[in-house]
């Protein structure tokens, strides 16, 4: 086991992530705060409480999640895209280090940005709501799988992308539209019948509704299939990577 | 000597149609300086490219100090380090961050001594917290020499290490090159450039097609395949090559004062002092004699093809 290429991978991303510390943490922070402002105070004022939660608490568990997938999707996909496109990658390539070793260092260094991002919106988020979190164990279990799952789903799009446009494709036409169906703004339960049980074949809802459980004990779908969900995701993302591994698939010549 | 780096019938396709590599044998000695000598598209970067991992092998194998690059990759790897063709750098790293990644990378711990001392050898300390955006185009290939060296490799791989370098930096570059080997590293670099294969190798290896030409001792083969000219500038311009001169292989100049004796210089007797002698039997007089050895470009020439030089 080469650790030192870990680390040394680790270390160069969490540089990247410090140097452009505006575009990395504040931004996401400022534009989180203004879904608080908009949603929470502006429409949220108007609404009232969502089977017994305000408004503006109810959405800071979807909020948070819709912040750290989108993250750690572009951190990883990113991380892995620039040496591709700069032609560094033949470092990777040529070195005593195994693609295991080299996605681990990618891919803990872009959850590990979220996982920041998700905190800080977290703490953020006690200034504009009343709020509490019931399990704060299965909060922190919940948000450290979707950080580490969704990063080793960006870094197969990395791969897998040979232009800017496509680094962006997956993200925008896939994952956005999934996540603001997935519940982050709204409970399941308030669609129509025909639309809920559309909204169980999104992935995305049972992250959401496990995540707003830890905070509210309020769920969607039983907590067990919200686990068993991110699980399936992560194991699905883990075979991707091992057979990208074998075949070289993008990478090697 | 025992050779560091083995290529055994080495053969490399690409998807079903360019045959890129054909079965290549080569073995790379130990603190040598070996040249790829090789038109553009010979095969020179796949070759590398299959030694260090970069791209897969069709069939064939590949030992880096007895270990097998596929099966034993980590032992083989640590032991290479490669300067590649394009200056591949993330341009917002600071000089000494990237050096630090490479040798982490390649499975050391750190060793700024060692990273400083690197950095002094190539100039480049005093740049160490620049970012390399901010580099000029030498300094930038001598940060990738630094971040190949990074990990104390026995081996180092430098692809066209001048290729669109000027002059003066390509003159720097062979002494930085000539400065490893006294360090006892082992090098093999690819060029097209003869006389970057003719100032800077022990041994040169032509390449062409995917196949290894020859591989030979720079002067042996300087030797073996070199003729030699003579030339003798004569007194008077003469109208032809006089007669009865024809077992000797001469040729004249335009002007007509220039006679060109070309011989080889692994016989026995070069025949010149009879040939002089002829000419005086024939009233021409010399006014001055010189010699000229055939360059490596010559050998190259004959043995790729005029077109491919």
């Amino acid at each position: 086991m080469n650790l030192h290429a870990v680390l040394a991978i680790y270390r160069f991303e969490m540089a990247r992530t410090f140097r452009t510390l505006t575009q990395s943490i504040i931004s996401p922070v400022i534009s989180t705060s203004l879904y608080f402002v908009v949603f929470g105070a502006a429409i949220g004022s108007r609404i009232d409480q969502v089977e017994g939660v305000s408004y503006g608490a109810f959405i800071v568990p979807g909020l948070i999640m819709l912040s750290v997938i989108t993250q750690s999707i572009s951190n990883a996909s990113f991380g892995i895209y620039f040496p591709k496109f700069v032609g560094s990658i033949y470092e990777h390539l040529s070195a005593p280090a195994s693609f295991l070793e080299i996605t681990s260092g990618y891919v803990l260094a872009a959850a590990t940005k979220s996982l920041m991002i998700g905190l800080i919106i977290l703490v953020t988020a006690f200034f504009f709501v009343d709020m509490g979190i019931q399990h704060p164990f299965w909060m922190l279990l919940f948000l450290v799988l979707t950080c580490l799952s969704f990063s080793l789903f960006g870094f197969i799009i990395g791969i897998w992308a040979e232009n800017f446009e496509q680094l962006q494709l997956v993200p925008l036409l896939l994952v956005q539209p999934l996540i603001f169906l997935g519940g982050a703004f709204y409970s399941a339960s308030m669609l129509p019948p025909f639309w809920q049980g559309v909204s169980l074949f999104n992935p995305v809802i049972y992250l959401v509704s496990g995540f707003r459980w830890s905070f509210y004990g309020l769920a969607d779908v039983a907590i067990w299939w919200s686990l068993l969900a991110i699980l399936a995701f992560t194991l699905a993302c883990l075979v991707i990577v091992g057979w990208i591994f074998r075949s070289g698939w993008r990478l090697r010549g | 000597m025992a050779a560091i780096v083995s290529v055994e019938k080495l053969t490399k396709r690409y998807g079903r149609g360019v045959h890129a590599l054909k079965e290549i044998d080569l073995a790379i000695e130990e603190g040598e300086i070996l040249a790829l000598l090789g038109p553009n598209g010979a095969g020179k970067t796949t070759l590398i490219s299959c030694i260090c991992g970069i791209a897969s092998i069709t069939s064939g194998r590949v030992l880096v100090g007895g270990h097998d690059n596929v099966a034993e990759y980590r032992a083989a790897r640590a032991q290479i380090g490669l300067v590649p063709q394009e200056v591949n750098l993330e341009p917002f790293e600071r000089v000494i961050n990237t050096v630090r990644f490479s040798r982490g990378l390649f499975g050391k711990g750190r060793d700024e001594a060692y990273l400083e001392r690197t950095l002094w050898q190539l100039s480049l300390w005093d740049k160490r917290d620049a970012q390399v955006r901010e580099l000029s185009g030498g300094m930038k290939r001598r940060v990738l020499i630094a971040k190949a060296l990074s990990h104390e490799p026995r081996i180092l791989f430098l692809d066209e290490p001048t290729a669109g370098v000027d002059v003066g930096l390509r003159k720097e570059m062979w002494d930085t090159v000539a400065d490893l080997k006294r360090h006892g590293v082992t090098i093999i670099l690819t060029t097209h450039y003869i006389e970057e294969a003719e100032a800077m190798a022990d041994r040169i290896g032509i390449i062409s097609e995917g196949e290894i030409k020859l591989v030979r001792e720079k002067a042996a083969l300087m030797r073996e395949l070199g003729r030699k000219l003579f030339v003798i500038e004569l007194m008077e311009p003469a109208r032809r090559v006089p007669e009865g001169l024809d077992e000797y292989d001469l040729s004249l100049s335009e002007d007509g004062r220039e006679l060109t004796y070309t011989y080889d210089t692994t016989g026995d007797g070069t025949g010149i002092t009879r040939l002089l002698n002829a000419l005086s039997e024939r009233g021409l007089r010399a006014r001055d004699v010189r010699t000229e050895q055939s360059s490596l470009e010559d050998i190259f020439v004959d043995l790729v093809g005029k077109d491919a030089a």
